[in-house]
């Protein structure tokens, strides 16, 4: 018991560091990780704290479970790294503006070097 | 029960198999994936629709696997009505979506250099089909979180499809919400399954979950699927998502995306802790009611101040929004403790009520986006300005919006004026005065932002803006819609019927 606790105050902990880090962090690149760490804290807490099968061995359901969790994080990462970079692409910064105007089309750093070089 | 199992696999692979056909490149292919995406899910609602009436609920192990490892589909009222919903809208935005991108040259300004949206958008939005139906036809947690996740993605991406810095901005802070959402999901299911060794929603419902951690585990599971759905005051990110979209994609947003996440909280408070809100959960249905409420109010007093009309369709989604969440109050357990069944009348109105407002909602907000679209195409121009006068240019796209609206506002004869007065009924049987209020003062602000639309585009001008001429297909499928949104209301007797069809509601 004392060993899956300590998972689970890990997972806990884990996932609110995440938490944390999307709301404080105003870097694109923070924030996805941050909700990164919100997944595999979860995940944690997934695999430590569904009560053990009688003989003590683990509940393979929640690892099946995560195994799956695991999959769909890789394609929501893959996908909002890849968001984020247009983001930064498209408006010059990687940060999400706040409301106060309409976002501009940034030049892109490509064509500001194909400029300059001409 | 085989029938029950060719349909429900269909519902779902279906939309997969077309969305990896549309992937092979050239427009064959794209029509296609289309085609079969669309066939498959309306003969699969349909199919499921007369098993339901005629039998009952079906479900279906897939590859003969239960629970727990195993996948199950459930088909009840609930669920082959959102199918059904679901198959409609999806079948006309498909259409119009062939026609808005066919000309790879300029879809409007929202797609500018456009080869990609045009390319990508109809693989994406079958991967939402897919999980769309998913979503409707799960019978446990954890299969509801696969396909939660996958209609997040997808969605995330139909907006990050329209090019501009805007829409980017609007499409990665959806994403994020959205993210975060599932998160909160995942760890009420991670709490659920913890305390009571089962992932099934029926199982869950027999247990009958009560206590502190079933009730921790529902409460972050409604604040992430809340925030999917923009309910009050966690829709900040939904103007902006839902009016940078392409023109189908903002119908598609609107009208079924959210409707997603509502479907899972409806199946969670009434399904499966249904009894074990009496009494304790009054409180958290009158906070639902609550929020629901400030979204009718504040959501349509910013529609009636945008400049954009997508914008304002938006805003008008936020609204509409609220009414399916002041359903919650309604329901009855809060009116008079647990029920006697000489009170059945009044109990089915508000869920009735709320249900039939999710569905002819999908309607006439699609309607209204596409025709929104047709406009914006023509002009090349979202402001409200710039439409001025369009009805004499595109009468069939104005009638439409204007059919939509009427809808929206719970005028007769319409699907929205059947689920409005279900809900005012249903509020004025229990005395619940203050709730009818905010559900009639929502109509006329209602009608007063679709009015405004319908000046601008009736004002005669005399310089012509710069029109370009639109494809019929994209009249008609945004017409179609609009019409079904009105034929719900004859209807009613029919859907009301099969939504009692198995545990729809859990007293």
């Amino acid at each position: 018991m004392s060993t899956d606790l300590i998972y689970l105050v890990t997972g806990a902990g884990v996932s609110m560091l995440g938490f944390r880090g999307f709301v404080t962090r105003a870097h694109l690149f923070w924030k996805i990780l941050g909700i990164n760490l919100m997944g595999s804290g979860i995940f944690l807490i997934l695999i430590a704290a569904p009560p053990r099968l009688p003989g003590g061995e683990a509940d393979p359901v929640p690892q099946a479970m995560v195994l799956t969790g695991i999959v769909v994080a890789l394609s929501a990462t893959a996908l909002a790294l890849g968001v984020a970079l247009r983001v930064a692409v498209r408006t010059g910064r990687p940060y999400l503006e706040e409301e106060a105007g309409d976002p501009v089309d940034h030049p892109t750093a490509a064509s500001e070097i194909r400029r300059e070089m001409e | 029960m085989t029938d029950v199992a060719l349909w429900s696999t269909a519902a779902v692979a279906g939309p997969l198999l077309g969305a990896i056909l549309t992937l092979v490149r050239g427009r064959l292919f794209t029509q296609l994936g289309l085609a079969v995406a669309a066939a498959s899910s309306l003969l699969a609602g349909l199919g499921l629709t007369r098993i339901v009436a005629l039998e009952g609920p079906g479900r279906h192990l897939l590859g003969g696997w239960g629970a727990p490892l195993g996948i199950e589909l459930l088909a009840d009222g609930l669920a082959v009505i959102m199918l059904l919903t679901t198959a409609g809208v999806g079948s006309a935005v498909s259409l119009y979506a062939t026609a808005y991108f066919g000309d790879v040259d300029d879809p409007g300004m929202d797609v500018a250099p456009g080869g990609r949206a045009a390319r990508f958008f109809t693989p994406v939005w079958l991967l939402l089909w897919t999980s769309l139906n998913g979503v409707f036809l799960s019978g446990d947690l954890f299969n509801l979180y696969v396909n939660l996740e996958i209609l997040g993605l997808s969605a995330a991406a139909v907006v990050t499809l329209a090019v501009t810095a805007k829409a980017t901005l609007a499409g990665m802070r959806y994403l994020l919400v959205s993210l975060v959402g599932s998160m909160l999901f995942l760890l009420g299911v991670a709490l659920l399954y913890t305390a009571y060794g089962t992932l099934s929603l029926e199982g869950l419902a027999a247990a009958g979950p009560t206590g502190v951690v079933p009730a921790v585990a529902l409460g972050a599971m409604t604040v992430g699927l809340a925030a999917k759905t923009a309910l009050f005051p966690l829709h900040a990110w939904l103007p902006p998502a839902h009016s940078a979209a392409p023109a189908p994609g903002s119908a598609l947003l609107s009208a079924l995306v959210v409707k997603a996440s509502f479907y899972i909280i409806v199946r969670l408070w009434l399904h499966v802790y249904g009894v074990g809100l009496v009494g304790a959960g009054e409180g958290a249905l009158l906070f639902l009611g609550a929020l629901g409420a400030g979204a009718v109010v504040w959501g349509s007093l910013l529609a009636l101040r945008q400049l954009s009309l997508k914008r304002l369709i938006a805003y008008s989604t936020v609204a509409q929004i609220g009414y399916l969440f002041i359903m919650f109050p309604l329901l009855p357990e809060v009116a008079g403790g647990v029920a006697q069944e000489g009170e059945m009348g009044w109990r089915v109105d508000a869920w009735g009520g709320g249900i039939y407002h999710a569905v002819s909602h999908a309607f006439a907000k699609a309607a209204m986006f596409l025709a929104a679209g047709t406009m914006t195409y023509a002009v090349a121009d979202d402001s409200l300005p710039s439409i001025s006068g369009i009805a004499h240019r595109l009468p069939m796209s104005f009638l439409a919006f204007g059919l939509g609206g009427l809808s929206l506002a719970g005028l007769p004869p319409s699907g929205g004026f059947v689920a409005k007065w279900l809900m005012l009924s249903a509020a004025l049987a229990t005395d619940r005065w203050l709730w009818a209020g905010i559900i009639a003062l929502g109509g006329l602000l209602t009608i007063a932002y679709v009015l405004l639309v319908m000046r601008y585009a009736l004002e005669v001008r005399e310089t012509p803006t710069a029109f370009r001429s639109v494809p019929r297909r994209m009249e008609w499928t945004a017409m179609a819609l609009a019409l079904t949104a009105v034929a719900l209301g004859f209807r009613a007797v029919e859907i009301l019927d099969l939504l009692d069809v198995g545990g729809a509601a859990p007293w």
